[in-house]
């Protein structure tokens, strides 16, 4: 795309970079207030148990306890809520339980917090945490989505009969995808379970809680994706305070992946405590407490079956899922797995007639909510599994199969978006182009007769192709808001010159890894003709930008970007009028590029920081213009936008012992147009990682007691400096028409993409081994794998 | 009970009365303030608590802060000399080898201590070296490559070679 200055398109070097490779960044755990209180937590060991009683009474004479507080005294405030409504297919709406900031009836999953204790010190809370005595009745549980929905499961809640949260479908009508199934030449079925993740940003959660009586005033740091919308949600939804006297703040954030996405019990606990003790109060979580607290990912139940006809076209997709959502809704819990889910069951390909139905279930586990892609992974996982297995199972090369399943290209600008069955309309795309690029990197004929010879030497070698769309940049309000949602999902993008030249730009989204400093100020250094050195970009600060949806969704430079896209137009605008007058000639004459004002036609020419310094000292100055040259504005997309791609696996089975080796991975990714080539790189090979981690390592695993067996990084395995290879990126550019800056978004895709081609390359290397098995449950352990090629 | 340490911690002698249980980490971060040094998991697992200790990289949660006394720390914050970045300090940098940032000191310090031992590893040597630090942003793609940039800048003096190409290909069996 155009650039005035090469800041665009270029692998700028991260500003942001200079603290944290210096131990000067600042993360919440590191800030320390006068004052300071200490928060440690009374937490409930068993997954499902009435509390009987609970004595604080010896813990309330230890040293240095300031307050203890139970479900009892926070009986009166509203619980944290969920953030959209999914409707049954009945029309009813959802069962929305209650989540108390603390259980004073019942714990409903282990981890369940029963009560706070407030003292001096970190150790002195503790000790009197440990002194509190909590009397329980255990009661039976389900960990297990399917298994909690049949007759006389034990209950979450005693009002949600058969833990059914939603029953919900979407696509065309089950009798039509039911005859198209029917008339289908070839159907190809797969039941499997998509394990339940822990998403494990490396920084615990924390959180720092201040209410100064004096002011009035309330500060709350918080390690969040989103600070704004945890004001909005702690104002207006659980303690009802008044929101221009709350300040939220999200400084340096280790790490998000969307579990820091969410409005959790103890923002809004240690808030109120504050208010009642009038000091600030202070909890990090433990990282056994992160284990049972963030919000979990995955977690589907699905059969999937998809029709071909004889040459090989798809002609029907049909999905069922139970989806757990553990024991409370989180913010996004219902929409995960429905209209993020869902809504992606067309993939790449012309099927005609599709129908998804999903069962969201409550359970007595950590609550699931959107990880890294949500909903859009388990989508991803489903078509390519189904694809690839396909393949095989009709001796049709896979890639192949692809091709001839393909949505042609389109630009959304002279040939139309794509409808499809479920509900979205596709922006652009040129998917067969991002699989021809990744079976020439591979060298595929090549690795396929590799393949061959392996075989013949007792060895198993297997590649597995895998392609994705996801829905990103969420979203516009109005579809948002008529699917469910209870907020507008826009950005703010706010952008200050200041009269030396200099400009501070503002925005809602949050940078916790993702290197916006750096991105969004080579967009508005580029569009403003000016150095990077000049720009500076604020963010995490509820005091600062005005108001904010954070960021997930890979929404920060489709929907934030655009809207300070929107701000600088409306500057040059202004300065072309400034300009002008300094000039002496019309504003309609005025044409900007390069930092300079120029009178089109001639020499004459004015720069950019001399109209800013005429804005605020504008002693010789269009009459009825305002001073000051400073634009805040919203942006709400017209659509989302649909990055798109390939990735290709290829991995090696051992015989003897099952273990997989991850010999090659090729993530082929078209995120429209790129800003910063470096900074997507980093975002690719990070998710292509964490995908890889569901496919061969992670999986979080309830015990029939509802304990999370793995719940520390001793035992549940995440990818490590030396399980994995170099990633081989490649990039095709089709870009978003929709959005002046023509980006689609990167954050999540090599998470989608990712997990289905590492499994599609274990099962073709057995295949090629002539072990014909359909899937093996992730994460694909040695053990699983060795017992599956014992068929 | 308390009890008296004293230690040089980034060149500075630092005495403190500390309680036997305070572990080193909090004794970094709490009582110096010196908190790059970072608290990741509760089980020596993750290596965001990393420094050098008498010259070798360690965990400093897996430590009791009593058990440094008369020690010799290095923090992240000391790394930089004369506000001279560290090679391995601008490798992270240069090869984009961190994104949220908050594993990054960990890394940065056990590299320090691998190309101290072994100043022109191989990828699977600094895969190897790195597998007890703990990182969820990079897919370690790019801190491979910044390790390999700083051995070869600290090796070749001022001459930086960058080692492979961006996308090497691994043979396949």
């Amino acid at each position: 795309m155009s650039t005035t200055n090469g800041y665009i398109g270029k692998s700028v070097k991260r500003v942001e970079d200079k603290r944290f490779i210096t131990g000067h960044g600042q993360y919440v755990d590191d800030i320390i207030l006068p004052q300071q209180t200490y928060a440690i937590f009374v937490r409930s060991h068993y997954a499902h148990a009435k509390i009987l009683d609970v004595d604080t009474s010896i813990a309330r004479t230890m040293p240095g306890v300031i307050a203890i507080y139970t479900g009892a005294d926070v009986a009166h405030l509203n619980g944290v809520p969920c953030g959209w409504q999914v409707n049954f297919k009945n029309g009813d709406t959802m069962k929305e339980p209650k989540h108390p900031l603390l259980v004073a009836d019942k714990a409903r999953h282990v981890g369940d917090a029963i009560a706070v204790v407030i003292a001096e010190s970190i150790e002195e809370a503790t000790e009197a945490a440990q002194a509190v005595q909590v009397e329980y009745d255990e009661l039976p549980c389900m960990v297990n989505a399917y298994k909690a929905t049949q007759p006389g499961a034990p209950l979450v809640h005693d009002d949600v009969p058969n833990n059914i949260c939603f029953d919900w479908a979407l696509g065309n009508p089950i009798e039509e995808v039911n005859e198209a199934l029917a008339a289908s030449a070839h159907i190809t079925t797969l039941e499997f379970v998509n394990q339940r993740l822990v998403p494990n940003a490396i920084e615990p959660r924390s959180y720092n809680s201040s209410y100064n009586p004096y002011t009035e005033k309330y500060t709350l740091y918080t390690s969040s994706q989103n600070p704004h919308l945890i004001r909005l949600l702690m104002c207006a939804f659980v303690l009802g305070l008044p929101e221009h006297k709350v300040r939220v703040v999200s400084p340096d954030v280790g790490g998000g992946f969307g579990s820091k996405i969410f409005h959790y019990t103890e923002e809004a606990l240690l808030t109120w405590c504050s208010s009642k003790i009038g000091r600030p109060v202070k909890w990090t979580a433990e990282r056994s407490e992160s284990f049972v607290l963030d919000a979990h990912g995955r977690d589907h139940i699905t059969k999937a079956e998809m029709g071909f006809d004889a040459d090989g076209k798809i002609t029907a997709l049909r999905v069922k899922t139970f989806a757990n959502l553990g024991a409370y809704l989180s913010t996004f819990g219902s929409c995960t797995p429905t209209y993020l889910h869902g809504t992606l069951m067309q993939g790449l390909y012309t099927t005609p007639k599709i129908n998804v139905d999903v069962t969201g279930v409550f359970t007595h586990t950590t609550a699931v909510d959107a990880y890294r892609g949500a909903g859009r992974p388990e989508a991803t996982y489903i078509l390519e599994r189904l694809i690839s297995l396909a393949a095989l199972e009709m001796n049709i090369d896979p890639a192949d199969l692809r091709f001839k399943n393909f949505i042609p290209p389109f630009d959304g600008v002279d040939q139309p978006g794509y409808q499809t069955q479920v509900a979205l309309q596709y922006d652009s795309g040129n998917y067969e182009g991002v699989l021809k690029i990744g079976l020439e990197k591979l060298g595929y004929s090549d690795v396929r007769q590799k393949q061959k010879e392996a075989s013949k030497n007792g060895k198993l070698l297997g590649i597995g192709i895998s392609t994705y769309i996801e829905a990103c940049g969420i979203a516009p309000s109005a579809v948002v808001g008529s699917l469910g949602a209870r907020a507008g999902l826009y950005e703010l993008g706010h952008v200050r010159v200041q009269p030396t030249g200099k400009v501070s730009v503002f925005t809602g989204a949050h940078s916790h890894g993702q290197g916006h400093e750096t991105t969004f100020a080579q967009v508005v250094a580029d569009k403003l003709g000016i150095s990077m050195d000049d720009v500076q970009l604020e963010h995490g600060d509820s005091d600062t930008a005005a108001f904010g949806m954070g960021t997930y969704g890979s929404r920060s430079l489709a929907v934030g970007g655009t809207a300070i896209m929107k701000s600088i137009d409306k500057i040059v605008e202004k300065g072309k009028k400034i300009a002008a007058h300094t000039l002496e000639a019309s504003a309609d004459d005025i044409d900007f590029a390069s930092g300079k004002f120029t009178v089109r036609g001639t020499d004459k020419s004015v720069s950019f920081g001399d109209v800013a310094l005429t804005a605020y000292v504008p002693h010789v100055y269009p009459k009825d213009l305002e001073p000051g040259l400073d634009f805040s504005s919203f942006y709400d997309p017209a659509n989302f936008t649909y990055p798109f791609g390939c990735h290709i696996a290829v991995v090696e089975v051992d015989k003897e012992t099952g273990k997989v080796s991850l010999k090659r991975f090729i993530s082929v990714d078209d995120v429209g147009n790129i800003i910063n080539p470096m900074i997507v790189d980093g975002q690719i090979h990070g998710g292509v990682v964490q995908g890889i981690g569901q496919a061969l390592y992670e999986g979080a695993e309830y015990d029939e007691h509802g304990q999370l067996t793995n719940a520390s990084y001793m035992n549940y395995c995440m990818p490590r400096a030396d399980d994995v290879p170099m990633i081989e990126t490649a990039t095709q550019i089709t870009p978003c028409p929709h959005n002046p800056l023509g980006v689609k978004g990167a954050g999540e895709a090599g998470t989608i993409g990712s997990t289905p081609a590492v499994v599609n390359a274990v099962i073709d290397a057995l295949w090629s081994g002539g072990h014909k098995v359909k899937d093996i449950r992730m994460p694909l352990t040695s053990e699983r794998v060795w017992t599956a090629m014992q068929l | 009970m308390s009890m008296n340490i004293s230690l040089t911690v980034n060149g500075v002698v630092r005495s403190h009365n500390v309680e036997p249980r305070l572990l080193l980490v909090h004794y970094l971060r709490d009582i110096l303030r010196l908190t790059g040094t970072h608290v990741g998991c509760d089980t020596s697992s993750c290596g965001a608590c990393n420094i050098i200790l008498n010259g070798k990289a360690t965990k400093s949660c897996t430590l009791l802060a009593v058990q440094a006394d008369n020690g010799e720390i290095t923090t992240i914050e000391g790394l930089a000399k004369d506000g001279e970045l560290h090679p391995l300090q601008e490798a992270f940098k240069e090869c984009h080898g961190l994104q949220c940032g908050f594993c990054t000191p960990g890394m940065i310090l056990t590299s320090v201590d691998l190309l101290q031992k072994n100043p022109n590893p191989s990828e699977m040597e600094i895969r190897e070296a790195l597998e007890g630090n703990f990182c969820r942003c990079t897919g370690y793609h790019n801190i491979v490559k910044a390790v390999q940039y700083g051995a070869a800048k600290m090796s070749a003096g001022n001459e930086i070679k960058l080692p492979g190409s961006e996308n090497k290909k691994e043979a396949v069996v």
